[in-house]
């Protein structure tokens, strides 16, 4: 059974706000852009724009192109277009997934950003923390750690509403 | 034919192994190869131009006819994807055709080739090619003899969507030398399997192919009635070089009776768009004022080849992966 954690999204949202506020304040980024990684990293940081009050809407990535697998699984049929409607070129990034697990899809999407401009700062939000990295990065915020088994994963359906569930690889 | 050309064409999954021709393809290989490149749409804005999806990969640009549109946006569409590109221009005037094809791509195979992508004067080279290489090497058709031109009916696929929509509600014709046109056959092929309700053609009968009543399409020999109400009209250059008989009285002639002018694109609806695969003979096939109007697409079809052959050769790698090798 497919283990529900919607009741607890949006105290992880609220969670993740405070400590974002009080983490850019802690290290004086001011005027910073948010870009989302699709599709979770999107919603999440839907949610996250309004409460932060920033002034450029949200950017997103599809990191599709970036990738480092495509030799080993292709292209995704689903990509769809990246948009940064600002410039990252000296701003501070603060960039939004729903789940950090193995880090290659934030390494993927630090590339693609800097194909954009090179940013002053990139600060990374996660919903939740996973932790089986395969690489070298660590998110700076961070909603909740969990331990999964191999079998399981964490799936976050949205936008209206986001919940997360977590469910067992068949 | 057609099922020689859906078996060399796909892998075991279904997915594009080569691109040689629209016949034997379907609906949702086109609208996914659509949507890919609306992806790849925008990027010659970024201040850098590139994704490093086939990096590492070897494509040759291996034409056996001139071009120089075709060609180079392959060479873009190649070098954007970050992949490592050589083109060869070989005449094929002085050899004889099958043995000297045939060594040519024994030599290139052997420089670890993954990619030919190959135009060639005769009909089902590309095919041939295909057939002939080690299983490794995909092969994208860029025009071969009267048979097909695949990439570029698809971006002009990708340039009617952009401007059109929905492709289930348009009228669309096509006007001129469908009988040396290697675009008009992968146009019409693509225009019904993305589900085009009326395709017509619009030609003298010296111009028309034999068989052409096989097609699904509508055939008019006057301008007025063909063009009357349509959403979309391509027109297509006169190929003089490939000219052997004289089907035409004269170019004069040609151009009163099927030349595009204000006059007769009046019978189509008002915001219809007008196309144009390039190079345009202007006086010849479409009037000047035409060509340059804001109802021509002529210049936005060059915008979307790039993105449209980033997305053929990335969507044809992507099936050489080793998820999608046999099992």
């Amino acid at each position: 059974m497919p283990q529900n954690l919607t009741a607890e999204t949006s105290s992880l949202l609220e969670k993740v706000c405070n400590d974002l506020i009080n983490h850019l304040d802690e290290n004086q980024i001011k005027d910073p852009v948010m870009v989302g990684i699709h599709s979770g990293g999107v919603w999440v940081g839907n949610e996250l724009l309004p409460r932060l009050a920033l002034k450029d809407p949200l950017g997103s990535l599809d990191i599709s192109f970036y990738r480092d697998d495509f030799s080993q699984t292709g292209l995704n049929p689903k990509v769809k277009p990246s948009s940064l409607p600002f410039t990252t070129e000296n701003r501070h990034v603060i960039l939004v997934d729903d789940v950090i697990m193995t880090g290659r899809t934030i390494r993927a999407a630090m590339n693609e950003l800097f194909d954009y401009g090179r940013p002053a700062t990139i600060t990374l939000v996660t919903l939740i923390n996973i932790n089986a990295r395969q690489l070298p990065i660590q998110p700076d915020i961070i909603g909740k750690t969990m331990v999964l088994s191999p079998q399981e994963r964490v799936k976050l359906s949205g936008p209206n509403p986001l919940s997360l569930e977590i469910i067992k690889k068949t | 034919m057609q099922n020689a050309v859906t078996n060399v064409q796909l892998n075991q999954h279904g997915q594009l192994r080569h691109f040689l021709s629209i016949d034997g393809l379907n609906k949702t290989l086109l609208e996914t190869l659509l949507n890919t490149a609306e992806s790849f749409i925008g990027m010659d804005e970024q201040p850098i131009k590139k994704v490093p999806l086939l990096r590492g990969k070897t494509i040759v640009n291996l034409f056996f006819e001139n071009s120089t549109r075709t060609r180079t946006t392959f060479e873009l569409a190649a070098k954007r994807l970050s992949a490592d590109i050589l083109n060869f221009n070989i005449s094929t005037s002085a050899t004889t055709k099958g043995e000297s094809l045939f060594d040519t791509l024994q030599n290139l195979e052997a420089m670890a080739s993954d990619m030919f992508i190959i135009r060639h004067p005769d009909s089902g080279a590309a095919h041939f090619i295909a057939k002939s290489v080690t299983p490794n090497i995909a092969i994208i058709n860029a025009g071969d003899g009267r048979h097909a031109h695949p990439t570029q009916a698809m971006l002009d696929m990708l340039s009617i969507r952009r401007h059109k929509g929905d492709f289930s509600k348009l009228t669309v014709a096509i006007v001129g030398d469908i009988l040396h046109s290697r675009v008009a056959r992968s146009q019409i092929q693509a225009l019904a399997m993305l589900g085009v309700p009326e395709i017509r053609v619009i030609g003298p009968k010296t111009l028309l192919p034999k068989n052409i009543e096989l097609l699904p399409i509508k055939i008019f020999h006057q301008m007025e009635a063909g063009l009357s109400d349509a959403d979309v009209v391509i027109m297509l250059r006169l190929q003089k070089e490939r000219m052997q008989l004289s089907l035409i009285p004269s170019e004069h002639e040609y151009y009163q009776c099927y030349g595009l002018t204000k006059q007769k694109l009046a019978y189509a609806k008002p915001d219809a768009i007008v196309m144009h695969p390039g190079p345009i003979n202007r006086g010849v096939e479409i009037e000047s004022s035409i060509a340059d109007s804001p109802q021509s697409m002529i210049l936005k079809q060059v915008n979307c080849s790039v993105p449209m052959r980033m997305a053929i050769l990335a969507t044809v790698m992507s099936s050489y992966s080793e998820k999608s090798k046999p099992s």
